[in-house]
C-alpha cells in the first residue's frame, strides 16, 4: 500500500504548485488520467468493437482461413445471398432465434415478473423461495444442459420414466433427438434459468417501488390487478425497459445450453440458432470466415436494435442533467 | 460491504403493513402453496441430478434410474475427479478466474472515476461505448476475434506454450476484461457519483494527486459495490461457456465449465458420471452465491436499479 502510494506521489507530482495556489490538474494528473481511461478503453475497443467492424468487413469475402491474410478473396454480396437464398440452415435458425424469443417474452418472463410481484408482499419464507427459485441462474448453462439431459433422457430421463414413454418400438420420445420438439424442450430448461433471473431483477425493482402508492390505490378501491396494471407497472418503466432487453438479448445469445443438449459439434436439426451456426464456422471442419462473418453481421443488425434503444434510452437523461 | 446489507436490510424491512388482523387470510395460504409448490418444481431438475450421481451405475442399470436407491455412494464423484483429471481443469478456471476478476475491477474502476469525477465532452460517449459493447452477444466477434488471437504472438511463459493468443490463458482473461468492464463500469460510475465532491476537493485542496484521490478516497468508499461485483464476475467469468469453449484449441487447457463439454462421452459414458462431474463444476458456484448471497443479488440489482 505504502510502496503504491509513494509511487503515485512520485508519478503524479506535487498537486500543489509552488505558489500554494491549488492547480486543477498538474501535468502527471493528466498522464494518470490519459492512461486510468487510456488502457481500459483501448482493450475494450479493440477486442469488442474493432472485430465487430471487421466482422462487417469480411462477410463481403471468402476465406477459409488457412493462408495468410493475402488469400483474402473479396466476393461482394455473395456470402448474404447464399446465406438468404441457398443455406438450408438460416432461416430455419432465423425461425428458431424469433421462436426462442416470443417464447421468452410471453413465459418465463411474465412468469418470473409475477413471482417477483407476490414475493414482495414481506411474507414468511420469502428468502427460502427466492434462494431456491434462483438456483438456476448461479449454475452455468452448460450445467444446466447437462442437467437437464439427465431429465430428457429417452431411456433413463425423469421425464419418460414417469410419462412411461421409455419403450423404444411401443411409445417412445426422444424429447431432444426429436427435431420438432427439441426446440420446445430446450426452451423449457432455459426458461427454468430465465423465469428466475427476471424474478431476481423485478424484484430489486419493486424495493425501490414506494408501497404507499398501492396502498393508495387499494384504498380507492382497485384490485390488485388494477393496481398493479395502472400503478406498479408503470411506475416500474425503467426496470421494464431492462427486463424487455435483457429478454432480447438473452435470446439473441443463447448459445450454451444448446450447444451442451445437442452433443458433438453443437449442432442437431431443430436446434440451429444464429450463434450456433457462427460457432460452427469456427468448430467445425469447414472454416468459412467470409460466411461467419456474415451471419454475424445479421446477429449483430438484430442485436443493435435493443442495444441503441437501451443505451440512448438510459444516458438521455444523463445528458439533460 | 455493511452498507450493502444495509440497504438490502432496509429494503427488505420495508414497514410492512400493520398486521391489525392475526386471522390468516385464504390469499396468503394460496399464495403460500403456489410459491412452495413454485420453489419446489424448480428444484425438482437439481435433486434429480443429485440423487442420479449418487447412485451407483449397477443399481441404476438393474432397477432403472426412476426407482428407489439401493444405496447412496459419492463413487462417481470419486471416477468422474479422477478419471477425467478435473482437478487440472478446476485450476485452469482459477487461473482464468481470479487474474479476470482483478483486473476488470481495478479497469472499470478507473473509467468509472473518470467519467463520475470529471466533467470531460468524452464522458457520456465512453459510456455509451462500454455499455452497448457488453451488451453484445460475443458470436458476433467471434470469428474476426478467433483470426486476430491466430495472428498474434505471444512469448511462451505467456501462452502456456502455444506461442499464440489462442490457446493461452492471457486471451481468455482478457476477452473477460473487455467484455465484463462494460457493466461493471456502468455500475461503479453510478456509485461514484453518489460519492460527495466535497470529498475530492476536500483532498486536492491538500495537495492530493489524481491517482491518490483515487486510491486513497475513491476505492476505499466504493467497497460494498466491489463486494457486489466481484461476487458477480466471479460466478460469470467461472460459468463461461463459450469464450473457453472456442478459445482453446485441446481440453486440456479449458476452464472447467467448457471443458465437461468434451468429457461427455470421452470419460463420462453413463448418467450417473455425467450428472456427478457436471455437478461438482456448479459446487464453487453454488457455495459462493449461498455463502454471499446478498452481494450477488445487489450485484445484479445495482446495475438493474439504476436505468
Amino acid at each position: 500500500m505504502t510502496v503504491i502510494t509513494d509511487a503515485a506521489e512520485n508519478v503524479a507530482g506535487a498537486g500543489v504548485s509552488g505558489s500554494g495556489r491549488v492547480r486543477r490538474l498538474t501535468g502527471g494528473d493528466k498522464i494518470v488520467l490519459g492512461l486510468m481511461v487510456g488502457v481500459p478503453t483501448l482493450l475494450h475497443v479493440a477486442l469488442v468493437w474493432v472485430p465487430t467492424l471487421v466482422s462487417i468487413l469480411l462477410s463481403f469475402s471468402q476465406w477459409d482461413g488457412i493462408g495468410g491474410l493475402a488469400t483474402i478473396k473479396w466476393v461482394g454480396v455473395q456470402n448474404y445471398t447464399t446465406m438468404f437464398t441457398v443455406s438450408p440452415t438460416f432461416w430455419p435458425a432465423v425461425q428458431h432465434n424469433i421462436i426462442w424469443l416470443v417464447f421468452f417474452v410471453l413465459l418465463p418472463t411474465p412468469f418470473g415478473m409475477f413471482l417477483a410481484y407476490q414475493l414482495d408482499k414481506s411474507i414468511r419464507f420469502t428468502r427460502f423461495y427466492q434462494t431456491a427459485i434462483f438456483l438456476p441462474v448461479v449454475i452455468s448453462a452448460a450445467v444446466t444442459g447437462f442437467i437437464w439431459q439427465t431429465i430428457y433422457d429417452p431411456d433413463n430421463g425423469l421425464v419418460n420414466s414417469i410419462l412411461g414413454t421409455n419403450k423404444p418400438g411401443t411409445s417412445y420420445i426422444e424429447w431432444l433427438g426429436d427435431s420438432h420438439l427439441n426446440l420446445w424442450a430446450v426452451l423449457v430448461a432455459a426458461s427454468w434459468r430465465q423465469a428466475a433471473y427476471i424474478m431476481i431483477l423485478y424484484l430489486a425493482g419493486l424495493k425501490g417501488f414506494d408501497p404507499a402508492l398501492r396502498e393508495a390505490a387499494a384504498l380507492d378501491g382497485a384490485t390488485e390487478w388494477q393496481a398493479f396494471t395502472r400503478v406498479t407497472f408503470p411506475a416500474l418503466r425503467p426496470i421494464n425497459i431492462i427486463i424487455l432487453v435483457v429478454t432480447i438479448i438473452e435470446s439473441l445469445r443463447a448459445f450454451d445450453l444448446v450447444y451442451v443438449v445437442a452433443g458433438t459439434n453443437g449442432t442437431k436439426p431443430g436446434l440451429e440458432l444464429l450463434s450456433i451456426l457462427i460457432a460452427n464456422n469456427i468448430l467445425g471442419e469447414s472454416s468459412l470466415v467470409g460466411y461467419g462473418s456474415a451471419l454475424a453481421v445479421v446477429l449483430l443488425v438484430i442485436s443493435l436494435v435493443p442495444i441503441v434503444s437501451y443505451v440512448f434510452q438510459t444516458f438521455r437523461k444523463d445528458q439533460q442533467a | 460491504m455493511t452498507a450493502v446489507a444495509e440497504v438490502t436490510a432496509a429494503a427488505a424491512s420495508r414497514p410492512a403493513p400493520v398486521q391489525r388482523r392475526k386471522r390468516v387470510r385464504p390469499a396468503r395460504v394460496v399464495l403460500h402453496v403456489f410459491l412452495a409448490v413454485t420453489a419446489l418444481v424448480w428444484l425438482v431438475p437439481l435433486v434429480w441430478a443429485v440423487y442420479t450421481s449418487l447412485r451407483t451405475f449397477a443399481d441404476t442399470s438393474a432397477h432403472g434410474y426412476f426407482s428407489l436407491a439401493s444405496s447412496l455412494t459419492f463413487e462417481n464423484y470419486e471416477n468422474a475427479w479422477e478419471q477425467a483429471g478435473l482437478p487440472q481443469y478446476f485450476l485452469n478456471s482459477v487461473i482464468i478466474t481470479v487474474p479476470a476478476v482483478l483486473v476488470t475491477l481495478l479497469f472499470s474502476a478507473s473509467v468509472a472515476f473518470f467519467v463520475s469525477r470529471f466533467n470531460f465532452k468524452v464522458n457520456l460517449f465512453l459510456l455509451m461505448l462500454f455499455t452497448a459493447g457488453n451488451l453484445l452477444p460475443p458470436q458476433v466477434i467471434i470469428t474476426p476475434l478467433f483470426r486476430m488471437y491466430l495472428l498474434i504472438p505471444l512469448p511462451d511463459w505467456l501462452s502456456n506454450g502455444s506461442g499464440l493468443m489462442y490457446n493461452s490463458f492471457l486471451g481468455v482473461i482478457l476477452i473477460h476484461v473487455a467484455f465484463q468492464s462494460g457493466f461493471c463500469t456502468f455500475v461503479l460510475s453510478n456509485y461514484m457519483k453518489t460519492i460527495p465532491h466535497e470529498l475530492t476537493e476536500a483532498a486536492l485542496v491538500d495537495g492530493a494527486s489524481v491517482f491518490r484521490q483515487f486510491w486513497q478516497i475513491i476505492l476505499p468508499l466504493c467497497r460494498p459495490a466491489f463486494a457486489a461485483l466481484a461476487t458477480l464476475l466471479t460466478i460469470w467469468i467461472y460459468n463461461d461457456f463459450f469464450w473457453g469453449l472456442v478459445l482453446f484449441e485441446t481440453g486440456a487447457d479449458r476452464p472447467i465449465t467448457s471443458a465437461i463439454a468434451s468429457l461427455q462421452g470421452q470419460y463420462f459414458s453413463n448418467q450417473n458420471l455425467i450428472a456427478a462431474g457436471a455437478l461438482m463444476t456448479a459446487i464453487p458456484t453454488l457455495v459462493i452465491y449461498l455463502a454471499l448471497q446478498r452481494q450477488f443479488v445487489s450485484g445484479l440489482t445495482l446495475g438493474a436499479n439504476k436505468g
